[in-house]
């Protein structure tokens, strides 16, 4: 069986904790990363990260994307939809179409 | 293009037709597949498009729902509301084979203790605003999955169709044509070697003739 989990600042994940998935609040980047790190080792297999986290965590977050576990997916946070989520599905559409044609 | 590097000898010459052909079927199956791709992963970028246009606008309700609830309520008061809650979710995984990429599915997978129970508090120490937000939320929350299946599937998908790009190029513009070059070389070369060993016969025919009259002259 594998778990979900919601990362981000408080403001931002706590609403899903009463969903019953797991939420975690690193403080640090530093500490982000290493929470992502253990996350995908342990049995997570959906983790929701918010865009403004995503965006400190930068290239840490490519190495998960070749592999089909964990899948991590940007939400917007508390403060607000940076697009981010819509920029990267605009990517996949540059990298498999070679230009954006959506 | 640049000639490979070979000898140029009728059995290179049949090795090469061969693995000609075989480019050319490879390049053929390449072509379709990523044809394939392409279309399966169009339909499917739209479809996760309109998915994530949802689910933001979900989490939006929600996160407004939530902040009027925080102007209220301290933040304790909300944390030991949301901290225990009365269901746990999980994901069951499934994998799925689209043109011999792995993708996973995934399906949420609900333990509660009571059914349809998703409020973890008493309604005593919470404002309304607490339960539309939850609501709201666990509402968005079976797409939020979908989405996250999607996205992993699409961006699956586009790194293959790269790969299986950059093959079907590779094959068209280079390995191809490289043969096809190689293969009209040694062509060429035979028939100069076919034509000079003809002349040199004979070039030989006539010295021998003219031997063979000055010697019947004689």
């Amino acid at each position: 069986m594998y778990k979900i989990a919601a990362v981000g600042d408080r403001d931002s994940v706590l609403g899903f904790a009463s969903l019953g998935i797991d939420v975690f609040s690193p403080l640090e980047t530093k500490e982000a990363s290493r929470l992502i790190r253990r996350l995908a080792e342990e049995n997570y297999a959906v983790i929701f990260l918010t865009e403004a986290l995503a965006k400190e965590l930068g290239d840490e977050l490519s190495k998960y994307h070749s592999s089909v576990l964990p899948a991590i997916t940007l939400i917007p946070g508390a403060r607000g939809n940076t697009g981010e989520g819509m920029k990267a599905i605009s990517r996949f559409v540059e990298q498999a179409v070679g230009s954006d044609i959506l | 293009m640049a000639v490979m590097n070979v000898n140029p000898t009728r059995m290179e010459l049949t090795n090469l037709k061969r693995k000609l052909a075989t480019a050319r079927k490879g390049h053929k199956l390449l072509k379709d597949k990523r044809d394939e791709l392409m279309r399966r992963f169009l339909d499917l970028i739209r479809e996760t498009k309109t998915l994530r246009l949802e689910v933001e606008e979900g989490i939006k309700i929600a996160n407004e729902h939530m902040s009027v609830a925080r102007s209220v309520m301290t933040d304790e008061e909300i944390e030991v509301a949301l901290m225990m809650p009365s269901q746990r979710m999980n994901a069951d995984v499934g994998t799925k084979n689209i043109m011999s990429v792995d993708v996973p599915v995934f399906k949420p997978e609900l333990k509660s203790a009571k059914d349809g129970e998703i409020f973890s508090y008493g309604y005593a120490f919470t404002g309304g605003d607490l339960d539309e937000a939850v609501s709201a939320l666990s509402t968005v929350m079976p797409d939020m999955l979908k989405l996250a299946e999607s996205e992993k599937t699409c961006r699956l998908l586009a790194s293959e169709i790269e790969k299986t790009r950059r093959r079907v190029n590779a094959l068209e513009h280079v390995l191809i044509p490289q043969y096809e070059e190689t293969i009209k070389y040694i062509t060429m070369k035979l028939d100069e070697n076919e034509r000079s060993s003809t002349t040199r016969l004979m070039k030989v025919k006539d010295m021998m003739l003219k031997e063979a009259h000055h010697y019947n002259q004689a």
